[in-house]
């Protein structure tokens, strides 16, 4: 087992990394669903990556062809990236309205406001 | 390149180039899924992240604002936090087992059934089908109630907007002076058939190459957006009513379901389609096939109902 072995999973690691840096340091809504998405992506990679025979085929049955890549994996993140889109489709109208009712994405301004709003009453 | 697009969107304050690039890193992303033998991932990888989720969020941008405010915060903690997670991982990662080796764990408790016996238990040849449809059908069925479940979400969340009073056409309003886009318009109209009817093919032709009900249905949807972003809200809804997307996702749901139903009273298991015919091979075949015009529809259904929720929100009033 040589060390290149496992810079597939490397990889996906820097790539989480970002997500979760981009979720936890910025202030944006938006900039941090990117992040998030980014996050869901390294997780599929990392899935693929798992399932991958080395010399293997796509898994649909053929002649002449004995080894196959895994197909469970493909099954589970093919309809994770569906139902990805459909919770970000969720997280981005929840932006939507946060903006209508405060004026603003930055999670900072949107503290100050509650902020505001606690003082007054 | 994946790892430089990501950093790039990390660091980037228009939150325009932060979209776009994320589409990039969507299609990218796909490419290394068709290198590692992924090809139903692939396709559906495309379709909905470098298309519609791109697409989403440009619509979210529109009332958003387009750039993220400098924010005063220490990155220190957060780096650190990340560099301590990341650190952790790696160290995780010494004890998998190496890429690619056809002895490593995964490959050895269902897959091997999955691989050897699906294309004579099954007898369709596409194993990702045949696993996702038959073999984990409950899983599938839960994904596709997750979808649906999202869209009564979004639309609870944010309505469709009624269409403006429509006045009727004079010849002066139809005419391609008053077309915002003629050049778009007209390539889409050429290029609209054709996704439809690869759609289509994605759909029915899924039991033996790449594809299935989820890729088609978002396939099929980005037909529809195509011709809502070149047309226009109000044109798109005279084609499709948003009423009869929200129960088509409905009805695709039912179809599911009630495939799992008419299997109990044919005296099988939930969703067991051997019973749906004399020759469970048969059966087998049948049901998936409905099963997956069930997800079809679904997802296709949901993808436009959802864009539509968020285009005529964003959508301002072209002079």
């Amino acid at each position: 087992m040589s060390a290149f072995s496992l810079f597939n999973y490397w990889v996906v690691i820097l790539l989480m990394m970002a997500g979760f840096y981009t979720v936890i340091a910025s202030g944006n809504l938006v900039k941090k669903i990117v992040g998030l998405n980014i996050f869901q992506t390294s997780v599929f990679i990392m899935y693929i990556s798992m399932g991958k025979v080395t010399g293997g085929t796509a898994p649909i049955a053929a002649e002449n062809t004995e080894l196959y890549s895994n197909p469970l994996p493909h099954v589970l993140i093919l309809t994770a990236i569906v139902v990805g889109v459909a919770t970000t489709a969720l997280g981005l109208s929840l932006i939507s309205r946060i903006k209508q009712a405060y004026g603003t994405v930055e999670e900072d301004e949107i503290l100050e406001v509650t902020q505001r709003e606690d003082d007054v009453t | 390149m994946l790892s430089m697009t990501a950093i790039a969107v990390v660091r980037l304050q228009s939150l325009f180039g932060v979209v776009i690039l994320f589409g990039v890193y969507s299609l990218l992303s796909a490419s290394i899924f068709v290198v590692l033998d992924a090809v139903d991932v692939a396709f559906t990888e495309a379709a909905v992240g470098a298309g519609i989720s791109t697409v989403l969020m440009l619509a979210t941008l529109v009332s958003a604002g387009r750039t993220e405010k400098p924010s005063n915060r220490n990155p220190w903690l957060p780096l650190c936090v990340v560099g301590i997670t990341g650190a952790a991982l790696v160290w995780g990662t010494l004890d998998m087992p190496g890429f690619g080796d056809p002895d490593n764990p995964i490959h050895h408790h269902v897959a091997d059934r999955y691989v050897n016996a699906s294309p004579t238990e099954v007898g369709i040849p596409n194993m990702v089908t045949s696993v996702l449809a038959s073999y984990r059908g409950y899983d599938t069925m839960g994904e596709v109630f997750v979808v649906f479940t999202a869209l009564i979400g979004v639309l609870s969340l944010i309505t469709i907007r009624q269409p403006r009073k429509q006045l009727p056409l004079t010849p002066a309003a139809d005419s391609p002076d008053n077309r915002p886009f003629p050049i778009l318009q007209v390539m889409s109209i050429i290029l609209i058939p054709f996704i439809i009817v690869f759609a289509l093919y994605v759909q029915f032709h899924g039991d033996y190459g790449p594809g299935g009900g989820f890729q088609a249905g978002v396939i099929f949807s980005s037909a529809i957006i195509l011709y809502t972003l070149t047309f226009g809200f109000d044109d798109a809804i005279l084609l499709i009513p948003p009423g009869v997307v929200n129960t088509l996702a409905a009805v695709g749901v039912l179809i599911y379901a009630g495939t799992g139903v008419i299997s109990l009273f044919k005296g099988g298991n939930f969703l067991d389609y051997g019973v749906l015919a004399h020759d469970p091979i048969h059966g087998q075949h049948i049901g998936i096939l409905i099963i997956e015009l069930g997800v079809g529809i679904t997802v296709a259904s949901v993808m436009i109902a959802i864009f539509f929720a968020f285009f005529s929100r964003a959508e301002r009033p072209i002079k």
